[in-house]
């Protein structure tokens, strides 16, 4: 009976895992051919089936009627996903911090009224904050710039980070930081000296949801920009199939959930190792 | 000189009241109560984790109540094994020295000392986790004496280790500690044989109050209190109804109970507390027992009288079966007496 539940866990993993990776694969081969062996039906493995080319990949990098060039919505989108996210999580676990560690009361306002003005930033509907956010960034002239973008997604993302960083806080003991105190630190001085070496799987969790968030984002870098700022998302987005190759939109594709990807390998480790174990037993 | 004067707090769990009292360096000052009677509150409000309504501490007639808590000169020890679980073990203990501003050469050598003492020289690079829970708690306590506080705080140290390990670090800590003769030593604990075997004062808490202190034998020997008499005895002492009436005292249902060489009160009701050792197989109270369970090589057995429930210890491992009648003896030489307000009236005939 085990040996059949185990066959069947592994025909159902396998077949989930084909389901998940195959929009990648056939991109990755489409990406690899030519106009030839795009219309001659479904075929998968390079040399065998078709003879592969990198025109897909080069024009990538091509300017004028041959090329799409992502070079520069690359850099943007890296920019204004990195500047944002970092910005966003060294505020949100500042933030997180004192929400976990101090009361704050204003009125009926309290700890958890404030997570949660933070959270609903993000149950809001993005509609709703285009045009303010349009009319603000107009107001400073950051419309169609990389500054106006970073603002706006810090706005997106300190949610995220101060969502995830509270919660990540309060499974840390407070008897940490008062330990850190006792031994001649300041409350500051606790949490850089203390607190944060032992948040590093928070910090990384909060980062990749920051960096999936930011990059991810279509709406506000269409309604937010024009002609001077594009980010990937945009930029594949406006690419006309009727006029772009099919392996070049490929390429593309891949090419932008790449940075993403490898940043889920590299950072998988601190995901899932628990560095508390060992501070209070 | 340590001296807290009359601190009150407002904390959410236990208040504590008007809490005085005074320690000399070189000693070690156990705090004994129950659970919820103010021990952790008390240490923290030392320490000014918790805020202070009222009140001041003062080391060497210098006021340390609006100091942060890290220019306090105070070392705590938890009750759980707390260490810096990034750091190593060296590192560890080494930390609030570098945070003294040692270099770290000086600190690691001072660190390394430390570790010695507490027996945990082979262990110096591994991480806590990577310790057993007796090996944590030397940590821990290592980290908290090596910077030489003046005030070193334990909080029931040894509340989380199996029996074993604690009988072993309470046999071990006299020696752990010597040396620390610029010190004074505040240990918290619930459990009235560790407050007697380490303590040179022990300090009686309950309900956020101070209760009694002394020399912890004396406190055994003539508990102030029905409350310090309770929280000091272990086995626990039984405590019955009772009244003087025309020169003889009596448990209630009128049951005359033995008074040799105790001085009586004037006639009206009273406590009559029976420790363990009171009651003895054979005599003229018939009784029902209760209960009986070994404790190593003594057998406690609680006896149901008709005045009411009390405790019987017997050595060495003895066969009661419950439900089973018992006629026992009660000697007057351990019986002590508390007037309605808990005040311990007991005098004895010399």
């Amino acid at each position: 009976m085990n040996k059949f539940y185990h066959t069947l866990k592994t025909l159902f993993l396998f077949g989930w895992s084909l389901f998940v990776v195959f929009p990648f694969l056939w991109a990755l081969t489409t990406s690899f051919k030519d106009a030839n062996a795009i219309t001659s039906g479904a075929t998968y493995i390079p040399w065998v089936d078709y003879e592969p080319s990198t025109q897909g990949w080069t024009s990538l990098f091509t300017t004028g009627s041959q090329g799409i060039n992502i070079v520069g919505p690359f850099i943007d989108s890296a920019s204004v996903t990195l500047i944002a996210s970092v910005l966003s999580l060294a505020l949100g676990t500042l933030a997180a911090y004192g929400l976990s560690r101090f009361e704050y009361r204003l009125g009926f306002v309290k700890n958890g009224d404030i997570t949660f003005f933070f959270i609903s930033q993000r149950i809001m509907p993005p509609i709703v904050l285009a045009i303010p956010f349009f009319l603000m960034l107009k107001e400073i002239g950051a419309l169609d710039t990389i500054f106006g973008l970073v603002i706006v997604y810090i706005a997106l993302l300190l949610p995220i980070a101060v969502w995830v960083m509270t919660d990540f806080f309060a499974g840390i003991p407070k008897e940490l930081d008062e330990m850190a105190m006792t031994d001649g630190c300041s409350p500051i001085g606790a949490f850089f000296r203390v607190i944060l070496p032992n948040s590093v799987p928070g910090l990384v969790v909060a980062g990749m949801f920051c960096l999936i968030f930011g990059w991810n984002d279509f709406f506000f870098a269409f309604t937010l920009t024009f002609t001077e700022t594009q980010l990937l998302p945009v930029s594949i987005v406006s690419l006309n199939s009727s006029v772009t190759p099919w392996w070049s939109l490929s390429a593309f594709a891949l090419i932008s959930v790449a940075p993403l990807a490898c940043v889920a390998v590299i950072v998988e480790r601190y995901m899932s190792r628990g560095t508390m174990s060992g501070a209070i037993r | 000189m340590f001296q807290v004067e009359q601190l009150t707090t407002s904390d959410p769990k236990v208040s504590l009241q008007d809490v005085s009292f005074r320690c000399e360096a070189g000693n070690i000052y156990t705090i004994l109560g129950s659970t919820g009677a103010g021990k952790t509150e008390l240490l923290r409000a030392l320490m000014g984790l918790n805020p202070l309504v009222d009140g001041d501490i003062q080391l060497d007639g210098k006021s340390l109540t609006a100091r942060p808590v890290k220019d306090r000169s105070m070392s705590l020890v938890y009750q759980q094994f707390i260490n810096y679980p990034h750091l190593s073990v060296l590192d560890n203990v080494a930390f609030p020295l570098r945070r003294q501003g040692k270099n770290k050469a000086e600190a690691q050598s001072l660190a390394t000392e430390m570790l010695a003492t507490v027996g945990l020289s082979d262990f110096l690079q591994r991480r806590p986790a990577q310790l057993s829970g007796g090996q944590q708690q030397r940590v821990a306590l290592a980290r908290a004496m090596v910077k030489k506080s003046r005030i070193l705080m334990l909080d029931e140290p040894l509340a989380n280790l199996d029996y074993k390990l604690r009988e072993q670090l309470r046999e071990e800590f006299p020696r752990l500690v010597a040396g620390n003769d610029n010190s004074v030593i505040l240990y918290t604990t619930t459990e009235p044989r560790e407050a007697m075997e380490l303590g040179n004062t022990t300090i009686v808490m309950s309900d956020g109050r101070i209760i009694a202190s002394g020399p912890p034998a004396d406190l055994f020997a003539h508990p102030p209190n029905q409350s310090t008499a309770s929280v000091i005895s272990d086995p626990p002492i039984s405590f019955i109804s009772g009244h003087v009436r025309n020169d003889a005292l009596y448990f209630s249902e009128d049951q005359l109970a033995p008074s040799d060489g105790l001085q009586l009160p004037a006639d009206g009701p009273v406590t009559v507390a029976l420790r363990p050792d009171a009651i003895e197989p054979g005599g003229d109270f018939d009784a029902t027992i209760g209960l009986s369970e070994f404790s190593g090589s003594e057998t406690i057995v609680h006896l149901d009288f008709e005045f009411g429930r009390a405790i019987m210890l017997v050595e060495g491992i003895e066969n009661f079966a419950v439900g089973d009648s018992l006629s026992v003896s009660i000697s007057a030489e351990h019986i002590m007496l508390f007037a309605p307000d808990g005040r311990n009236i007991t005098t004895r005939i010399k």
